[in-house]
């Protein structure tokens, strides 16, 4: 234990203090939170998003889109940064409303000053920033000022300060197709979120992402398909 | 009585809308042009006319009857814009004009007639000037009343003036067919009671007339007899508010011109606001050095601010791909307006969608004309078809209905990543050799590994298809055959793979 802590770096040791810190206290009396999914609620600290906070999606588009579902749906608006690739079509199907959704496909170099701009417009951002981007500590914290004052959310597809959480998808099962047969129809995920708020434990989640009517929900039966790493995990968490 | 109805002048410039487009697209004045509304025939050059082409006809059969014609699309807008320069000439000459359509405008004749001598001086006078301002072979006729004084410009006549004196309209109206009147119902049920010409019509008694056909018919009765209650009405000339900007020498900098035309755009806003208007469509025209023009039309989903007419016209010049040399004339003319109350903020402002839509500009500002868009669903059979992205601010144009059925598409899940650019992979099997598909659409071989551009290697533990695609076989400069597999790797992302004649690609990522 000692010795894993030794090779740290000084800065991410004092970083990793910093936010266990934060962990445990609120930041705030009282926490307004968005409306979130039910998919999700289980995987996020405080059981929604958090007005005012940041998070981390790895790897998984829908997953993202998952994210704005909630918002969307309760009428704000939402905005997509930086994914020129995004399917327009997984996001209707997702349940976002297109009539509220705008989409920044190439911001380029000014990706930060477009995020802080539409901060003051629209209620959930989804960014990508750019190969190689860091943001910096003032950068994040002037724009975390506004995100709280403007009650918004940020999520971020790559590593992001003072995350409330960070989601990734780490299995994937696919059904309805096999060896040259069948055709993509629904998609069983474990969800695996890691938050300071729980020093350090993993929670994970077997979701339907989608199920064969489209739909995101949570897998209710254990043998609805479980695998046994996933129980692994569950039992560790 | 209306008897005493007002001697009329009558201009009128022939197939004047046909004449102004093709003009606007440097067609000469002797080819054969058509005007296509909705696949028919609105207009056609005499050039068409003389291959036999109608008015009405279908597309298809005016291309048939006439190879090399030009189709245009009908732009009403266009011809009152090239009939203006003729129309504020006459009004410079002769003030008191009444805008018919465009091509055809009336006055009073008993003014000019009076300072030019006679009403043939006044007449000669008005072709004279209409020609000098780009309206060639316009002809003019002299009557009382609008309707006869119409007919008569429009009357074949060599001398290309026409004038019929006081006593004489009844006379003149006489032996022209009823269809004259522009009345469908009309022109086909007179003929076939027997009355074939304007004479016979207007011999018949007005009561039984007003019995048989209503106000309609009897209205028109009177016009056949040479009775037009219709007065010209003089036209006030419009304001011109538009924004003309020189530039000399020739600017070759976007932010030059840009900087050049601030203050004559916050000019243009504060004009249109005197006359209580504002802007929700501006169209900018480029002027460069060597004579070539770059135009455009700019929505704005509110109303222009100074800033932002500015922005549109740099976006302008840095999509201008017709402009090879410097720019000498900007030129900012409002397209649409909507009077100013429409677009009054309320006193607590109009709430959250104001702050999007001013936060949507800022970006839009910082990032161009198409650094902002909005996404919208449409119709096809490939993901990337299925979807189309619109700028903030302009009018979704739905190319392919969603609604129809598009057999082939793919079935739900939609891919949640859709390729902007489609990647180039390789797809191999389990011996290394490149996956093929036959004449049958059969696999060569299970396909077990792809290969990514930057040389990742992807095995594959499911996959399922082909599916064929062929897509506009009708058409050789727009058919596309391809084949299309779905195929899951090992880390559990799924991924569409398209077979076309130049090899493999992932078009989207089920991620």
């Amino acid at each position: 234990m000692f010795d894993a802590v030794s090779e740290l770096s000084r800065e991410e040791r004092i970083r990793g203090l910093q936010e266990r810190i934060q962990g445990m206290q609120a930041t705030r009396l009282d926490e307004r939170t968005l409306p979130t999914s039910e998919a999700l609620s289980e995987l996020l600290p405080g059981g929604a998003l958090q007005a005012g906070g940041g998070y981390v999606v790895d790897g998984s588009t829908a997953l993202a889109l998952e994210m704005l579902r909630g918002p969307s749906g309760a009428g704000s608006w939402c905005a997509i940064v930086g994914l020129p690739d995004l399917g327009v079509e997984a996001a209707a199907a997702a349940g976002i409303a297109l009539d509220r959704l705008v989409l920044v496909p190439h911001p380029g170099e000014h990706w930060l000053a477009v995020v802080s701009a539409l901060v003051d417009a629209v209620a959930v951002i989804l960014v990508r920033p750019p190969q190689g981007a860091r943001v910096g500590d003032a950068a994040s914290t002037r724009l975390a000022a506004r995100l709280r004052r403007r009650e918004g959310v940020l999520i971020s597809t790559t590593s992001w300060p003072r995350a409330q959480a960070r989601l990734a998808v780490t299995e994937s099962d696919w059904a309805g197709i096999g060896s040259g047969f069948g055709h993509l129809a629904a998609r069983q995920v474990t969800v695996a979120s890691a938050s300071p708020a729980w020093q350090g434990r993993i929670r994970a989640r077997r979701l339907w992402l989608p199920d064969r009517e489209g739909r995101v929900a949570p897998v209710r039966s254990r043998h609805d398909g479980a695998s046994p790493a996933l129980q692994a995990v569950q039992r560790g968490a | 009585m209306t008897g005493s109805a007002p001697r009329l002048l009558v201009l009128h410039a022939p197939d004047w809308g046909v004449r102004a487009q093709s003009r606007l697209l440097g067609i000469r004045d002797e080819a054969s042009v058509v005007l296509i509304a909705r696949g028919r025939v609105v207009a056609c050059s005499p050039a068409a006319r003389a291959e036999g082409v109608r008015s009405g006809m279908r597309q298809r059969e005016a291309q048939g009857r006439c190879p090399g014609l030009h189709v245009l699309r009908e732009d009403p807008g266009s011809w009152v814009r090239a009939f203006e320069p003729v129309l504020a000439a006459l009004d410079d000459a002769l003030p008191g004009w009444h805008l018919l359509r465009p091509g055809t405008a009336a006055i009073r004749v008993r003014g000019p007639a009076r300072y030019y001598g006679s009403e043939k001086a006044a007449a000669r006078t008005v072709v004279a000037l209409a020609e000098q301002h780009g309206a060639a072979d316009a002809r003019v006729g002299i009557a009382a009343g609008l309707f006869a004084a119409e007919l008569a410009a429009r009357a074949p006549d060599p001398d290309r003036v026409r004038i019929v004196t006081g006593g004489s309209t009844a006379a003149f109206l006489a032996p022209l067919p009823v269809g004259v009147l522009g009345d469908d119902e009309l022109g086909s049920l007179l003929p076939r009671l027997g009355i074939r010409t304007l004479g016979a019509f207007a011999a018949l008694d007005p009561d039984d007339v007003a019995a048989r056909f209503g106000p309609g018919g009897a209205r028109l009765h009177l016009l056949a007899r040479g009775r037009d209650p219709r007065p010209a009405t003089p036209r006030i000339p419009p304001k011109d508010i538009d924004a003309v900007i020189d530039f000399e020498p020739a600017a070759e900098r976007v932010d030059e011109v840009a900087f050049g035309v601030r203050a004559a755009c916050g000019e243009f806003v504060r004009e249109l606001l005197a006359a209580r208007l504002v802007c929700t469509a501006v169209r900018v025209e480029l002027h460069g050095d060597r004579g070539e023009v770059d135009e455009r039309v700019w929505l704005h989903p509110r109303s222009f601010g100074p800033s932002e007419v500015v922005d549109r016209v740099r976006w302008q010049l840095q999509a201008a791909e017709e402009l090879r040399s410097g720019v000498v004339r900007v030129r900012v003319s409002p397209e649409a307006v909507d009077p100013v109350h429409v677009h009054e903020a309320g006193l607590w402002g109009t709430g959250p969608e104001e702050r999007v839509h001013s936060a949507l500009s800022r970006v839009q500002a910082m990032l161009g004309h198409r650094g902002v868009l909005t996404p919208q669903l449409s119709g096809g059979r490939r993901p990337a078809d299925r979807q189309q992205l619109v700028p903030w601010g302009d009018r979704p144009v739905s190319v392919r209905e969603r609604t129809q059925p598009w057999p082939g598409a793919l079935p739900d899940p939609p891919p949640s990543t859709v390729y902007e650019v489609p990647r180039p992979v390789r797809v191999e099997d389990a011996a290394g050799q490149p996956v093929t598909i036959g004449d049958r659409g059969l696999v060569s071989a299970a396909p077990s590994i792809i290969v990514s551009q930057t040389g990742t290697r992807r095995d594959l533990t499911a996959w399922a298809g082909p599916w064929p695609l062929d897509e506009r076989w009708w058409d050789p400069a727009s058919a596309r055959s391809a084949h299309r597999l779905q195929a899951v790797d090992t880390t559990g992302c799924a991924w569409l793979l398209v077979l076309d004649d130049a090899g493999w690609w992932a078009e989207g990522r089920y991620d």
